[in-house]
């Protein structure tokens, strides 16, 4: 995966100085051009193009049914476990086509998923982390010991875990088995982790707990996250996309979008007078 | 006001009429396992054999009369039956969770359309067909292709129990992949998982204890089939020095000689005692289900 970086760094600096509409210091991680979503016949997403910069939190938001889970799950390629689903447009991910040029196995890899519902795997702890180097194929107890306790500490779940390690990950609360869900996630080493909803089954605590877990994530790595929660969304976001019907109303700053923003429909959404 | 008396009192019927259903049931259950008990205990208090002569000797002669003397060892039938549905099992696994993978996690539609049906109607096919076709198609290429004297082999036995068992295994195992919550092959999916991946270390083992109760309701019908079984085993008393060699099972041989034998002689009653033998058996797999499922949510 390192390799990978390293080798489209060049490629994605030239083409940010291409794009001029942003700021060049940090580079566009996802390149999203002209993306039509359909399930079935029902078209999902219209003709959605923006960029996401690289190692920035970005928040969608929108009411649901607007899309904003569709287009989260199109950047991993979920979408494919959908049979009826059919998409046009491109996504580039470091400048590489996500749907013809990287093997959808390596890219969920790289661009890892924390759902909704905690969704731990009925195995130990330790198993859970270790589930995803494993199918990477590394097998060396030692290897996995050190890329467990690593990911456990980044995802701020080491302390409650280290004790009880090979103990069933079920017997964890709510709060905790969203963080070891993205701890696991980490253990794979992505770039970009996306969130959908991670704080929705969540009490007040574990979420603050989850808030403070991405801002300390976004050092190192690219996150979206869809979430339902404004406050959250200004928080923790350092752009904003607001979704309506399958249409991407306006991307912008989070503190654009939350104190000046250009369209009234995001005015009335943000304000609370619908969704 | 309404008079309801009429409602209330044909819910009271129906409630007695349904209770007593029920009671029937197990009346029944608890009759046949005191009947079997009744009679099959004979080979050891009546006619004085020990438990361990009829399970583990080979020398079955027993004498057909009230006199007894004669000799009741069962191993050969108990081998038979064993080792022929331990072979049926082998030989029927592998293409029963393969199918059930396949028309749950492969092609779901088509499994449900097209392979679901047929599974059912493997079921409904009576037990004599099958060992008809046994006799008439395998036991003549058996023979031919291994080159023996006639056919009637242990394999040609495990092969028409392996037919039989097959849509228990498979429309169980099937059942219980599709009862894996979605969100466990999500996530594995997420972490980047391949299909196969997804399967055989997320699917297979969250659905364990479920493909682990088809095996045993599989193996419970594999020991309880007689007819299918009779008409390809070859029925010699000898333990079979090969899967291609023939030999018998306690199925056979109750359904060949229990017409018979005298009533209440010996060797009718040690006929009863590979009933309750049999009956045991299954009692054991039913207790190894319930074992199994209260089991359920552990650990994969």
């Amino acid at each position: 995966m390192r390799e990978y970086i390293g080798d489209v760094m060049g490629e994605s600096n030239v083409h940010s100085l291409d794009t001029s509409t942003a700021v060049h210091s940090i580079q566009d991680k996802f390149i999203v051009d002209k993306l039509d979503l359909y399930y079935g016949t029902f078209k999902a997403l219209k003709e959605i193009s923006m960029n996401i910069k690289e190692s920035e939190v970005t928040a969608l938001i929108g009411p649901s049914g607007c899309g904003k889970s569709t287009f989260l799950k199109t950047l991993n390629r979920m979408n494919d476990l959908d049979s009826t689903v059919r998409i046009e447009g491109s996504v580039l991910l470091d400048n590489k086509n996500i749907f013809t040029e990287i093997d959808v196995i390596n890219l969920r890899q790289w661009v890892g998923m924390v759902f909704q519902q905690p969704n731990p795997f009925p195995k130990s702890i330790y198993d859970n982390i270790a589930y995803g180097p494993r199918v990477q194929g590394i097998t060396k107890k030692a290897e996995l010991d050190i890329i467990v306790e690593r990911s456990l500490r980044q995802a701020a779940i080491w302390d409650e875990a280290k004790d009880r390690l090979h103990k069933s990950a079920l017997g964890m609360s709510g709060g905790q088995q969203q963080r070891l869900c993205i701890a696991r996630t980490l253990a794979t080493k992505p770039d970009v982790i996306l969130m959908d909803e991670p704080t929705s089954a969540l009490d007040p605590i574990s979420t603050l707990k989850i808030e403070e877990l991405v801002l300390e994530l976004k050092k190192d790595y690219t996150i979206v996250i869809v979430t339902h929660n404004m406050q959250q969304a200004s928080r923790i976001s350092d752009k904003t996309a607001f979704f309506l019907l399958g249409d991407l109303i306006e991307y912008n700053t989070t503190e654009e979008i939350f104190t000046n923003p250009k369209n009234p429909k995001t005015e009335e959404y943000i304000t609370g007078r619908f969704g | 006001m309404q008079d309801n008396s009429r409602v209330i009192r044909q819910d009271i019927s129906w409630k007695i009429i349904i209770s007593l259903g029920g009671f029937f049931m197990i009346a029944l259950t608890f009759a046949l396992g005191f009947f079997l008990f009744y009679r099959g205990i004979g080979t050891f208090t009546t006619y004085d054999h020990s438990v361990f002569e009829f399970l583990f000797s080979s020398t079955w002669a027993p004498a057909d009369s009230h006199d007894g003397g004669g000799k009741v060892g069962a191993a050969i039938f108990i081998f038979g039956s064993i080792s022929t549905c331990l072979l049926a099992l082998l030989i029927s696994l592998p293409f029963s969770i393969g199918v059930a993978i396949f028309m749950t996690e492969i092609s779901p539609g088509f499994g449900r359309k097209i392979i679901q049906p047929i599974v059912e109607i493997f079921v409904g096919i009576p037990s004599v067909v099958y060992g008809w076709l046994g006799l008439t198609v395998l036991v003549p290429v058996i023979k031919d292709v291994f080159d023996t004297q006639y056919g009637f082999s242990v394999l040609a036995a495990s092969l028409v129990l392996a037919i039989m068992i097959f849509p228990t295994i498979t429309s169980v195992s099937a059942d219980a992949i599709r009862s894996v919550p979605k969100n466990f092959r999500q996530a594995a999916f997420g972490l980047g998982s391949t299909r196969w991946q997804v399967i055989y270390k997320i699917v297979l083992p969250a659905a364990k204890n479920g493909i682990l109760t088809g095996v045993i309701l599989g193996l419970a019908r594999a020991f309880g089939e007689a007819l299918a079984v009779a008409m390809v085993i070859g029925k010699t008393k000898v333990f079979p020095v090969s899967i291609l060699s023939p030999t018998t099972n306690l199925t056979s041989a109750i359904a060949a000689d229990m017409g018979g034998a005298m009533d209440g002689g010996e060797y009718n009653i040690a006929l009863w005692t590979m009933a309750l033998l049999l009956f045991f058996i299954s009692l054991g797999c039913i207790f190894l289900i319930h074992y199994i499922s209260e089991s359920d949510g552990e650990n994969i």
